[in-house]
């Protein structure tokens, strides 16, 4: 393995664990859930990414052996991990509005009302009269 | 200087675990436990991958495959009960 292709790869292998770190101290550290999301969602997901990246072309480069696994792991994460993000944060909308939820506010606020008659659906489906939250039965 | 460079993206993967771990005793709420458990899914499928090129053996990446799966799939699936009080309707 040569000097260069070595040195990407432990730069990877760097990048990718700092990168995860500095996504669970983001978690730790802000204040509110909302701001909390934006931690793992991207700077762990990258971080998770640059190892995958380092591992493919550990072993195309290193080992001369193709894997696409890697590549298998980082499609369904950079799919599921915005997927899982918008869950948890229809989870604290909906826990907020039934007030479950007592922690403050960020500077941010939460996200303000759609227009016309809707409401942010946390609950089911959106349609007219719809419940944003147990609450509201 | 891999040799150099995996030690030091455990030691940081390690670490984000005990972060995540003191995120999900501390809440407060539940969305909180419920991003840190996601975390530490994603944190360990980086610690497999790490294992696999410490040890350059690429059995290692199924369990990082079946672990990415079933924690979206948990995550997703403890959001739907607080959300609506069941996982299946």
């Amino acid at each position: 393995m040569g000097f260069i292709i070595e040195l990407l790869i432990a730069a990877l292998i760097v990048i990718g664990g700092a990168f995860a770190l500095i996504g669970s101290w983001g978690l730790v550290r802000l204040p509110t859930l909302m701001e909390r999301l934006h931690g793992p969602t991207k700077a762990t997901t990258l971080g998770l990414g640059g190892l995958l990246v380092a591992s493919v072309l550990f072993f195309q480069l290193g080992e001369g052996v193709w894997s696409a696994h890697e590549l298998l792991i980082t499609l369904f994460l950079f799919i599921t991990a915005p997927i899982s993000a918008n869950m948890i944060a229809k989870v604290h909308l909906h826990r907020r509005r039934a007030g479950f939820v007592g922690e403050p506010e960020s500077m941010a606020g939460i996200p303000p009302r759609p227009g016309g008659d809707g409401d942010w659906a946390t609950f089911e489906a959106p349609r007219r009269g719809t419940p944003a939250a147990t609450s509201e039965f | 200087m891999i040799a150099l460079a995996v030690p030091f993206a455990f030691g940081c993967i390690a670490l984000a675990l005990a972060l995540n771990l003191l995120r999900l005793f501390r809440g407060p709420s539940l969305g909180d436990r419920i991003v840190a458990l996601d975390t530490m899914v994603i944190n360990v499928i980086g610690l497999i991958v790490l294992i696999g090129i410490a040890a350059a053996n690429d059995t290692y990446f199924e369990a990082g495959l079946l672990l990415a799966t079933v924690g979206f799939v948990s995550t997703v699936a403890y959001c739907k009960f607080v959300l609506r009080g069941d996982i299946v309707e």
